[in-house]
């Protein structure tokens, strides 16, 4: 893919956080551990790679220090650039404290942004997992002469569960005439998958017209704004996307990941997904181990049982032990003889020799980070 | 701008290989994939910057696009400097006209001046074709100490074995005596490793020397050669300058036959554990590959086995390294072979005991080697071999010592 100089990419690394308040309590959304090698920011910003963005900017709010360790200087996504390159935004606000909104965050780092010669600006968040290229989204967004494009996915939506989604109705012409955050209604819906094209000079026009009038939401305020006489057009992604919106959405959207058609629509060969480089050595598998229907990332020694299961990178598993339907994260050591289903441990966990935790499937135990049991 | 360095590396890399046949038929030897996700020049550069070395030359000649490559900027292995990191050093041209690099010592006599931008001290000069891990550091120190003009790593052999390797001869503190390669009746069991310590003044000195003495000679119509072994050694041992032998303790396995490379990896499984890459106090590095972590299958049987990432197994794999990107179908059986990156292993395909080379193909029924039992002669078995990118059709087999490179 060559560079595309005209698109200028910004990540909100903490959009939704409180949704998975176990996992985001030492991080942001952006840095949460995903799919045995990941963190899901890297899923965003090889999106914007592949499509040809060169310049990224990540927006933080709090505990950004597993994401600044994380993304480094950008080299891994080949983002460490004399022209462009990734630039992390750190939270500051002109009205004091740390920003409120999307506009208000905008507002905050808009000098990075003005400096930019692109265009056009896209924002995305980290909590969705798919695989998109910009580009046929920046033509239609062109060529429909639109103000704003969204892109939505369509799938099955439940507003007891998914509260961070927001639906979109459009007319057939893809203008979106509605725009509902997380409303009480259950079916196949256009979902907004946080994805938005702007020019930059409308963008700029909005965050400073907002920041005159003490607004904040970006949603609420241009999106649902009937009165803006913005023209917003939906532009409709219609490959596989996973929202991660609580931790039972953490954990299926990971065993998700153990069927093939879904690694195949996330993980494509022609666009990969980068991440940072951990120098581990291959899984070393021993004399009695045993493994089914798993995904399981470099640096570990297993000599048990793994079925069903997603290992990060380094994790050991003694012999004798059996670890079913888990979500195992990174440095976890776990003993011999141990029973494990349903559970999460966070990086770093330690368990020793014969222990027994179950889990059920959407109320998985969750163990904290260097937790030892 | 400053440049000094107290210790320059140079890497020879220009080897073809030829004893690895297909597998090193279009990349230089060091390219030669190694335990699942290495190189074999990632030992060598991992050790160099471990050791805290940070200027290495690698100087490449046979089918070095690969190579190059691969080395790229020595990012991977963090040798992306502003003073040093790593360069290639290719042949070149001169007004003197162009040559190839006439034997290892004429390699590093062709890039002095790449060695005297950085004035060192002290030159390490290394091989690509070796795993082991160690600190050159402390054999610096060792130089040093024993105020030595050249100092040769070197590991003890058991005497059946002494007579295919350079054998050092030396006294009670270690100062070498006499210098035999491949003696018919070894003198001692020190075998040289291939691994020297320089100092820089000297080794210059003798460069030159072997480099003006090898011309005059080929002008006389006579013998000529321009190794270090060879030459340079043999002719400091013959000015008694201060040589001394630094004894290596630990893994070291020459990887020069299809056998060597295949016992290699193999010894990755050993419960013994000769060589631990999982240590994380010296890590071997590797240009990474960005796929998705492993996925095994619900048909999959895995023990015993070293398998990287981006592979899918859902066949059986026992006492094998899997590279990254493999995969192996269901119903298809993988038994102490090694399959290099992107290998496909069909649906009852049967490898055992085998190399199968980057990209190949086994097609399903396929059958690549024997087992040593099974074979009829223990003379006629052997590692079977199928190159990089080759096809092995649907009912094909590939026999024990056999090695193939077009499709089959």
């Amino acid at each position: 893919m060559s560079v595309n100089y005209n698109l200028l990419g910004l990540i909100f690394a903490s959009m939704h956080d409180s949704f998975v308040s176990d996992l985001t309590e030492h991080r942001t959304m952006g840095s949460i551990p995903f799919g045995g090698r990941y963190r899901l920011i890297d899923f965003p910003l090889s999106n914007y790679v592949n499509s040809g963005v060169s310049e990224v900017g990540v927006i933080t709010k709090a505990n950004y220090g597993s994401l600044l360790d994380h993304l480094g200087s950008g080299r891994d996504w080949d983002l460490a650039r004399k022209k462009g390159g990734l630039h992390l935004l750190p939270p500051y606000s002109q009205t004091g404290g740390i920003y409120k909104g999307r506009l208000d965050a905008l507002a905050n780092i808009w000098s990075f942004v003005e400096h930019s010669k692109a265009q056009y600006v896209i924002l995305s968040n980290c909590d969705v997992v798919t695989t998109i290229d910009f580009n046929p989204v920046l033509r239609q967004h062109k060529e429909t002469e639109a103000d704003i494009t969204l892109i939505y996915g369509k799938g099955y939506y439940d507003g007891e569960k998914n509260r961070s989604t927001t639906i979109l109705q459009l007319d057939e012409d893809k203008v979106v005439n509605d725009v509902l955050v997380a409303p009480r209604i259950k079916g196949e819906c256009c979902q907004w998958l946080d994805m938005v094209i702007i020019s930059k000079e409308l963008l700029r026009t909005i965050v400073f017209d907002s920041m005159s009038r003490n607004t904040f939401s970006f949603t609420k305020e241009i999106l649902q704004n009937k009165e803006c006489g913005y023209k917003i057009m939906g532009f409709e992604h219609t490959e596989l996307f996973m929202r991660i919106d609580s931790t039972e959405s953490y954990f299926a959207a990971n065993k998700r990941l153990l069927d093939s058609e879904t690694r195949k629509a996330i993980f494509k060969y022609k666009t990969p997904v980068y991440t940072k480089v951990g120098d581990n050595a291959p899984v070393k598998y021993g004399l009695e181990s045993n493994i089914k229907n798993s995904l399981i990332a470099d640096g570990c020694i297993i000599e048990g049982t793994v079925e069903n299961s997603i290992l990060f990178r380094g994790v050991k598993v003694g012999k004798g032990t059996v670890i079913k339907d888990s979500v195992i994260m990174q440095g976890a050591v776990i003993g011999s003889n141990c029973r494990l289903s349903e559970i999460i441990t966070d990086k770093n966990v330690g368990i020793r020799d014969d222990q027994i935790l179950n889990g059920s499937e959407t109320y998985p135990v969750y163990i904290n980070k260097n937790g030892k049991i | 701008m400053y440049t000094k360095k107290k210790v320059v590396a140079m890497l020879l890399a220009g080897g073809q290989g030829s004893r690895l046949y297909a597998l090193t038929k279009n990349v230089a030897k060091p390219a030669v994939p190694y335990g699942g996700k290495y190189r074999l020049i990632d030992f060598p550069l991992s050790n160099c910057t471990n050791s805290g070395i940070d200027t290495v030359g690698v100087l490449t000649q046979y089918q070095p696009l690969v190579l190059n490559e691969y080395i790229g900027n020595g990012q991977p292995w963090d040798l992306d400097k502003m003073n040093g990191g790593v360069h290639v050093l290719p042949p070149y041209e001169s007004q003197k006209g162009a040559s190839w690099y006439e034997g290892t010592a004429n390699a590093i006599y062709q890039n002095m001046n790449f060695i005297r931008r950085y004035d060192p001290e002290y030159v390490v000069v290394l091989g690509g074709d070796h795993i082991y891990k160690m600190d050159y550091s402390k054999m610096v120190d060792f130089h040093i100490a024993n105020e030595a003009d050249c100092t040769i790593s070197v590991i003890d052999v058991p005497l059946a074995e002494a007579s295919r390797f350079g054998i050092m001869i030396c006294d009670e503190n270690n100062k070498v005596t006499d210098f035999v390669e491949k003696p018919k009746e070894p003198k001692s069991t020190l075998a040289s490793m291939g691994i020297y310590v320089f100092s820089w003044k000297k080794l210059e000195k003798y460069l030159i020397e072997n480099e003006e003495d090898a011309n005059a000679k080929r002008e006389r119509g006579e013998s000529w050669s321009k190794d270090f072994g060879k030459d340079i050694i043999t002719s400091m041992l013959r000015d008694n300058q201060r040589l001394f032998a630094y004894e290596f303790e630990g893994y070291w396995k020459d990887v020069g036959t299809l056998d060597s490379l295949w016992e290699a990896n193999m010894d990755l499984l050993s419960p013994a554990l000769p060589l631990d890459l999982h240590d994380k106090s010296w890590k071997i590095y590797s240009r990474s590959s960005y796929v998705p972590p492993q996925y095994i299958g619900n048909n999959a049987k895995v023990e015993n086995s070293m398998i990287a990432e981006g592979c899918d197994v859902d066949g059986s794999v026992d006492f094998s390294v899997l590279f990254a990107g493999v995969t192996v179908e269901e119903g298809a059986v993988v038994n102490y072979s090694i399959i290099m990156p992107g290998a496909v292993i069909k649906s009852g395909a049967v490898v055992e005991y085998a190399i199968v080379g980057s990209d190949s193909v086994i097609e399903s029924d396929a059958h690549i080697g024997k087992s040593p039992e099974s074979a009829e002669k223990s003379d006629n078995w052997g590692i079977a071999v199928v190159g990089h990118n080759v096809t092995v059709s649907s009912g094909k087999s590939v026999e024990p010592k056999q090695i193939i490179g077009e499709n089959i």
